[in-house]
């Protein structure tokens, strides 16, 4: 794995430079949303999609700060999306439909998942890993649709959206876009603290060459189950988000293709620089939203069903389009912005 | 729990495991010789499905479709490795999880696209329908009796090929050090070509194999690829006896459990709490197992590099 980081991340942040363009104007464009929103005329539809984006973009994040800084591929990260979602379906269903009791429990329970999982995960290394976290993941997706109680494989609806200390506070869909976007600002600011301190910058030279990290008097693997459960507790409160956005809980959330998407949104985004991951989820998500749209815009000149037929299975464009992504696209979306801006 | 059901229980799983072993197979020489991961081999499956149930419709027989299949199947595996893998395999896992989830993305809307979304049947052939009689009132179904000599032999056939065959040879040496066979003068890219295609014929014969028991739909390959990747993690990579091994194991472990989960658990537990509780573990079974493994011996049961 070690080739891995030192050819794809990017290049440790220079200490001098405060300030950074990109995450400003990304986070600026996000606060302008509920205007773009009324401006746009669908106002529901485009301040659902950017909800959608930015709690995506706060589990893409999660996964970067493991994938890109620790440089460990982790195959089971929608496993935390479901847990967070879980919390607060089961919880509600208990009559606790207090965000203030559902988060805490989300977190605890995200961070109790991540301890166990990553203790025993952490343990191999490479292709093993990624197999493992697959299979812890595909374990809780299994424990999901044999619950019964709580929808089984169909999941379940929501009552109504958490209280927030007794409040319907973000039951309007502006103010829960607001509580998304605090919550994405938070864990963001967090994050850059996090990659920031003595503690990023042991994980990134874990990264780098754990051997040698080891020797230098560091134990690579607390530093690596530190981040990996504070990475999972941020994916779950995500899912918290999740749950309440669609006011629908179900095991499909935690598919293991839910996990291989986090994985694409923060290689399209680019490795190891965390705002690049919430790029790479908005990236995928208008592409996903709109690529049926384009391809019926660019079959202009086939025949109607032709036409039809092309934009039903829009997938068989997008599953090409990831492969040359992946081939011609290193260093993703921030890559090609550095390239960009330095010549 | 009678030992009728458990009998039936088990040759049930061990089917199920011979399935997973002529998949795992490739997956795991794949894996190994060329330290490849590659995610589109379940849909590899789910093409020969999908050509045994196209050539069967067209010849209205299952010998001649088998036959058309497998070369079929081949040709596929190789067309995507040529255009696809080929690109992948000096690149780092991560690349290659993703380049190969966007052929499971293409492929598994692509015979959507060709067959529609709506599930295939295949008849199996009259000489193999119909059960047999094992023991006094115990009857089993023929077709998975074929089923298992059919993965019998091909596990005995690849056994000789690995074992007594100097492209066997290669590929061992190339399962326990690639570079260094290349730098002995083996041409290593013709040899991935060969484990390549090999490979995907196998997954496309377990395909075209279960293909009448089973429906043919889009996405079947999604999840038999993820028992196929635990079995090769805790066989060992590379290793074909431990994918043998671990194939059997996953199956019998799955299959049996899912069966008797729930009454096992009736000895501890009230019968509406082990019902419910059976249901919910039986499926994790697998997973428990495999994390356990991997807890005692991180790198599986034989690994095939030191």
């Amino acid at each position: 794995m070690t080739e891995l980081a030192q050819t794809r991340s990017a290049p440790a942040l220079p200490f001098g430079r405060r300030f950074e363009l990109v995450p400003v104007i990304l986070f600026a464009v996000f606060a302008a949303g509920p205007i773009l929103a009324s401006a746009s005329g669908a106002e529901g539809y485009v301040l659902s999609l950017l909800t959608r984006v930015m709690i995506l973009g706060l589990a893409a994040m999660s996964l970067d700060l493991i994938l890109g800084y620790g440089a460990l591929v982790s195959f089971g990260h929608a496993a935390f999306l479901g847990i967070g979602a879980y919390a607060v379906g089961i919880l509600a269903s208990h009559g606790s439909e207090d965000a203030l009791v559902q988060i805490p429990v989300a977190l605890a329970a995200s961070a109790g998942f991540g301890l166990v999982t990553g203790a025993i995960s952490l343990r191999t290394k490479g292709v093993y890993f990624i197999m493992i976290t697959l299979a812890f993941g595909q374990m809780l997706f299994f424990l999901a649709t044999s619950l019964a109680a709580y929808g089984g494989d169909d999941g379940m609806t929501l009552p109504e959206r958490s209280r927030v200390a007794g409040t319907a506070l973000i039951e309007s869909d502006v103010a829960f876009y607001w509580a998304s976007f605090f919550c994405l600002l938070v864990t963001y600011a967090l994050a850059r603290a996090v990659v920031a301190s003595r503690f990023g910058r042991v994980l990134r030279g874990t990264r780098e060459n754990s051997v040698r990290m080891e020797a230098i008097g560091f134990q690579p693997f607390r530093y690596q189950l530190a981040a990996y459960v504070l990475s999972g507790m941020m994916a779950g409160l995500a899912g918290c988000l999740l749950a309440n956005q669609t006011e629908f809980v179900s095991p499909a959330y935690m598919t293991w293709q839910r996990s291989g998407e986090l994985i694409f949104m923060v290689v399209l985004g680019g490795l190891g620089t965390l705002h690049g991951a919430i790029i790479g989820a908005a990236a995928f998500l208008l592409l996903e939203e709109f690529l049926p749209e384009i391809l019926h815009t660019l079959g202009f000149m086939l025949q109607e069903d032709m036409r039809a037929r092309l934009v039903e299975n829009w997938k068989m464009i997008f599953g090409p389009l990831l492969i040359l992504i992946v081939l011609f696209a290193r260093g993703g979306i921030m890559g090609l912005w550095r390239r960009g801006h330095h010549g | 729990m009678t030992p009728t059901l458990l009998f039936v229980q088990s040759l049930n799983g061990l089917q199920f495991g011979l399935i997973l072993f002529l998949i795992a197979a490739g997956l795991t020489l794949v894996f190994g010789v060329m330290d490849f991961i590659n995610l589109a081999h379940g849909v590899q499956y789910m093409v020969g499905a999908y050509l045994m149930a196209a050539f069967s419709a067209w010849t209205g027989n299952f010998g001649w479709a088998l036959l058309l299949a497998l070369p079929s199947a081949l040709a596929v595996g190789l067309l995507l490795e040529a255009l696809v893998f080929r690109h992948l395999y000096d690149r780092d896992h991560l690349d290659q999880v993703l380049a190969t989830f966007g052929v499971i993305l293409f492929l598994n809307q692509g015979v959507k696209f060709v067959w529609g979304a709506a599930p295939l049947n295949v008849p199996a052939p009259e000489w193999l329908s119909g059960s047999v009689e094992l023991a006094d009132g115990l009857l089993y179904p023929v077709y998975r009796l074929a089923i298992i000599v059919a993965g019998l032999a091909v596990a005995a056939l690849l056994y000789v090929l690995v074992n007594h065959t100097r492209v066997g040879m290669l590929v061992r040496a190339g399962a326990s050090n690639a570079p260094m066979v290349s730098a002995l003068g083996v041409n290593i890219r013709r040899l991935f070509m060969i484990v390549f295609g090999f490979g995907a014929m196998l997954a496309g014969f377990a395909g075209a194999m279960v293909a009448p028991i089973l429906s043919v739909e889009p996405g079947m390959g999604d999840n038999i690829l993820i028992l196929a990747f635990v079995v090769i993690v805790i066989g060992g990579i590379g290793s074909i006896r431990g994918a043998f091994l671990a194939a059997l194991m996953v199956g019998l472990v799955d299959t049996v459990g899912r069966s008797f989960a729930p009454n096992l658990l009736r000895l501890f537990l009230d019968p509406a709490t082990a019902s419910q509780t059976g249901r919910a573990v039986a499926p994790m079974l697998i997973y428990i197992f495999m994390a356990a493994i991997l807890f005692f011996r991180p790198a599986g049961l034989f690994p095939a590099k030191r």
